[in-house]
């Protein structure tokens, strides 16, 4: 298959890539830009590993077809520190140990960056509900409910 | 204590909510091959032909290999090696690797596996341990009549006798699902071949680079001097990975082919049938308790269906047995084990390796029994404890033993007198309490490989740069190994973390280590970073006292200065180095340690296993509602008291006792593979149900420190032992609800709206036949 120029905004950077029309949002990231913080868990869909924000709504990069991302703002778990200094959210994973093998780890902190972006004092809830979708293997989630609600905490 | 006891994020935990960490499959090795793996279609065969001629031929195919490019077969434990790295003469389960490629690109590896050309003759296939031990099966193996991978006999004390002597007697059979590791991260290896030298580097997943090196060396038929592995950031294990698996070994030999480096990523699908989990598995169990609630007697079958190799399954069969003790006095105990091979994925070692669904039976019949008595639950394994320093009649030692208070702060905790009995809330659903106890060993006593080593070495080395490198083979797969081995040498030294930094996992650098596997590595590992401080430090204070012209003795050591005692005579840290490093430039320390003789073992064959310096103990209460029109079963809360000696790491400690606890609650309420003639349906995250935040409970840890002697600063093992209570307790507290004993794991809505129709046809039954004599 031929490759096109896709222009895409990501991490607040502007990039060109040669993408295949069939090429996946998660393969161009790791792949083509190098940004390897986004994970493939899975055969498509379904652990949530590979998750990253397009327009500050949370999506899975390996069931997203590059191409439909031209002209939107896409953010991986490399954009949340900045200038050195990491987010509430990653402060708070690692404080509390919302990360143990840290696989599922950035795929979990942008899910809960997209839910603190709507709700930024969730309920137990809204926490539960809006991380449905990503698995964890090493921390049985009770971490992981902390470490949101201390970022969320700090922002009060 | 400065640093050991506080509650410490992960050294390299920043890396990780960065983005920054590398796990293998993040690795940047420019324009390295990709390799892929062909796998049978046949369950069980004959491979008469592999045909490669067209494969070989396409443009970008570098490599293409089979079972002969291979110089010997392997395995974990070294008297079982019967599986090749890819199949030869024979496939033995569905999915099991026949050939491999290795091209340019991603679908150039694909058009090539399917230009190979496989002519498999079948053979009978045998899906279940009754078909693999009826008459007249096929042996899977040579030497392996009955397909009995190993069959274990264990006979301690008087059984009959015991069970004469009770005043109750119950003997109940429980089936398991198989289940799997479910690790997040996918199965991957990087194998670099430099043709002109003769030397591999790998990277990979592994729990167990060690064991990995030594296969690599046997199957490539390699002098290991010529190999470097190297493990970097592992997204999870759970014991999938602390066997050489043969994705890695296929890579490494795809590299040597091509003369290159060669990348390989298994698919979801690919990591299941890889597979290594923990059997399915049938057990008959038959105890005898006195109505005091003191067990007399204990006699158990256990029947393993272990899938096409051999593995870790004869430890795993011996575990099963092993650690029917040293958790209560149990009187006598009469063992029967059998591991059977099937034409399914080979089973292997999964947290909690053997002991879980044993562990299961006994606990449900405990609580059955209590309740024929009578007796409360916790009355009845209050009936029963060991008074340590505990010898058990396997020739097991305990020397710490923090049941009671575990029982005591889950019962009070989880207002178990109070609250049982009168959960019910008028939402339509049942409630109920369950609890259970459990035990797991802090690393085998007796390593795989009886080679006379220490069972671990540590290196320290401190230079002209005031930093202090720990070198280690331990492998951190997120339990914070790294983390710990920091904070145990701050301690030691008195210096800021920040001081200390780790290097891991590289045979190029760091000193072997067996692995992490068996929950060896916080008592093993470290002792020896301990002792590899206190030389460290004695170094120290002698090049000190020397410079400050004072014996060794009038030092006083406070890490960042030390001082001559009664007066202001003082050195920094970097005065001391700078003295230090004048007598014998750069330092190296080794600090080893080795299990004491005592805790290895009796002499009975098959002993070492269970065999270990310090068994952590836990006792769990779950909460359950139960909405019997639907059959689900609702984890409300856990609370669950863990005995981990000292925590070293409270928070770490805490997380891994979450995280067994949540794991057993997966394979007690959801999750199961499932086969068709051998044919994996299962395969991937939605259908293989790991529990997700949604249904995961809020889990109360309070950590019991029963101080073993032997363990560093007390410590022994917290990432097992609570994961083997929570299915009994889950099953408990749902016959407290619903009054019904499940019999068979996981608890899914199908198994309990089964039972519970089951139920009300009997109750109808009955009343028919009541009704029916009183008209009569």
């Amino acid at each position: 298959m031929s490759k096109r120029l896709l222009s895409l905004t990501v991490n607040d950077r502007a990039q060109q890539c040669a993408v295949a029309d069939n090429a996946l949002l998660l393969d161009v990231l790791r792949d083509d830009l190098g940004l390897t913080g986004t994970k493939q868990g899975c055969d498509g869909g379904e652990c949530g590993a590979c998750t990253v924000l397009v327009d500050d709504q949370p999506q899975l990069a390996c069931i997203t077809l590059a191409a439909t991302c031209s002209g939107r703002r896409i953010e991986t778990i490399e954009h949340l520190a900045v200038n050195g200094r990491m987010s509430r959210l990653q402060q708070a994973f690692h404080e509390k140990l919302g990360t143990q093998c840290g696989f599922c780890t950035p795929g979990m902190i942008m899910a809960a960056e997209a839910l603190l972006r709507r709700h930024p004092d969730p309920s137990e809830t809204q926490i539960r509900e809006a991380l449905a979708g990503n698995l964890c293997r090493c921390t049985g989630y009770v971490k992981i409910i902390e470490s949101v609600r201390a970022a969320a905490g700090g922002a009060r | 204590m400065a640093a050991v006891g506080q509650r410490t994020p992960l050294v390299d935990g920043i890396e990780k909510v960065t983005g920054r960490a590398r796990y293998t499959a993040d690795l940047p090795f420019g324009q390295a091959l990709v390799g892929r793996i062909l796998r049978s279609p046949v369950a069980h065969g004959v491979i008469r032909d592999i045909d490669t001629a067209a494969a070989r031929a396409l443009p970008g195919v570098r490599a293409v290999i089979t079972g002969q490019d291979f110089a010997a077969p392997y395995g974990v434990i070294p008297i079982a090696q019967n599986e090749w790295p890819l199949a030869r003469d024979k496939v033995r389960y569905r999915g099991e690797p026949v050939a491999a490629v290795a091209a340019v690109d991603e679908a150039t590896a694909e058009a090539a596996l399917r230009a190979i050309v496989l002519d498999i003759e079948p053979l009978p296939a045998y899906f279940s341990a009754a078909e693999a031990r009826a008459e007249g099966a096929l042996p899977l193996h040579d030497k392996k009549a009955g397909n009995i991978e190993r069959q274990v006999e264990q006979d301690f004390g008087d059984v009959d006798g015991g069970l004469a002597a009770a005043d109750l007697v119950l003997e109940r059979r429980t089936s398991y699902a198989e289940v799997a590791h479910g690790q997040i991260e996918l199965n991957a290896a990087v194998a670099a071949y430099e043709p002109e030298n003769d030397r591999l580097t790998t990277h990979s997943v592994t729990q167990v680079p060690y064991y990995l090196h030594l296969t690599l060396a046997q199957v490539l038929g390699m002098d290991s001097s010529r190999i470097r592995v190297i493990k970097p950031f592992v997204g999870g294990g759970f014991g999938h990975r602390v066997e050489p698996l043969n994705f890695e070994m296929v890579t490494a030999a795809l590299a040597r082919a091509a003369g290159g480096t060669v990348r390989m990523q298994l698919t979801r699908e690919e990591g299941f049938l890889t597979h290594r989990g923990r059997p399915a598995t049938d057990i008959r169990l038959k105890i005898g308790m006195r109505r005091s609630g003191e067990i007399t007697a204990v006699d158990c079958e256990i029947v393993q269906r272990g899938g096409a190799y051999g593995g870790y399954g004869l430890v795993t069969i011996l575990y099963a047995g092993a650690l029917l003790h040293a958790l209560y006095r149990v009187g006598a105990v009469r063992y029967r084990g059998f591991r059977v091979y099937t034409n399914l994925p080979p089973c292997g070692a999964m947290r909690g390796h053997g002991a879980v669904d044993a562990r299961h039976a006994f606990e449900s019949l405990l609580d059955e029994m209590a309740g024929q008595l009578g007796l409360d639950a916790f009355a009845v394994r209050r009936a029963n404890l060991i008074a340590p320093p505990y010898r058990t009649l396997n020739d097991l030692q305990v020397n710490s033993y923090g049941i009671p208070t575990c029982l005591a702060w889950v019962e009070r905790a989880s207002g178990w007198k109070e609250r049982r009995g009168k959960l019910s809330r008028n939402d339509g659903l049942k409630r109920g309490l369950g609890m259970a106890c459990s035990h797991y060993v802090s690393g085998s006593a007796k390593p795989v490989h009886w080679s006379g080593e220490p069972h671990a070495v540590i290196n320290l080395k401190l230079d002209f740069d005031g930093s202090i490198t720990i070198l280690t083979g331990a492998s951190d797969i997120g339990q914070g190994s790294s983390t710990l081995l920091t904070q145990v040498v701050a301690e030691v030294l008195m210096l800021p973390m920040a001081r200390i930094r780790v290097i891991a996992t590289d045979s190029a650098l760091t000193p072997k280590d067996n692995g992490s596997y068996s929950s060896r590595v916080s008592f093993m590992v470290g002792n020896a970073a301990l002792r590899a401080a206190e030389e460290l430090k004695r170094l120290l204070v002698v090049a000190a006292a020397k410079a400050l012209q004072v014996t060794p003795d009038e030092i006083e050591w406070a890490g960042e200065c030390c001082a001559v005692v009664g007066t202001d005579k003082s050195l920094d840290f970097a005065q001391v180095v700078e003295a230090a490093l004048a007598h014998s430039g750069t330092i190296t320390v080794k600090g080893v340690w080795s299990t004491p003789p005592e805790t290895q073992g009796g002499k009975f064959r098959g002993a070492a296993v269970g065999s270990t310096a310090g068994f952590s103990y836990a006792a769990q209460v779950v909460e359950v509602s139960v909405d019997e029109d639907t059959g689900v079963v609702k984890v409300e809360q856990v609370w669950v008291a863990h005995d981990c000696g000292f925590a070293i790491n409270p928070l770490a400690v805490e997380g891994q006792v979450q995280g067994a606890v949540w794991m057993g609650m997966g394979q007690a309420l959801s999750e199961e593979t499932q086969y068709h003639e051998g044919l994996a349906l299962r395969p991937n995250m939605l259908d293989y149900r790991i529990p997700t935040i949604v249904e995961s409970p809020p889990i109360d840890v309070h950590l019991v420190e029963s101080h073993d002697p032997l363990g560093p600063f007390g410590a022994k093992e917290a990432s097992e032992g609570a994961l083997h209570g929570f299915p009994p307790a889950l099953t408990n507290a749902i016959c407290d609800a619903i009054g019904i004993r499940l019999a068979e794991l996981p608890a899914t809505p199908d198994r309990v709206l089964e039972a519970l129709h089951v139920r009300q046809r009997e109750q109808r039954l009955r009343a028919h036949r009541a009704a029916v004599a009183a008209a009569k």
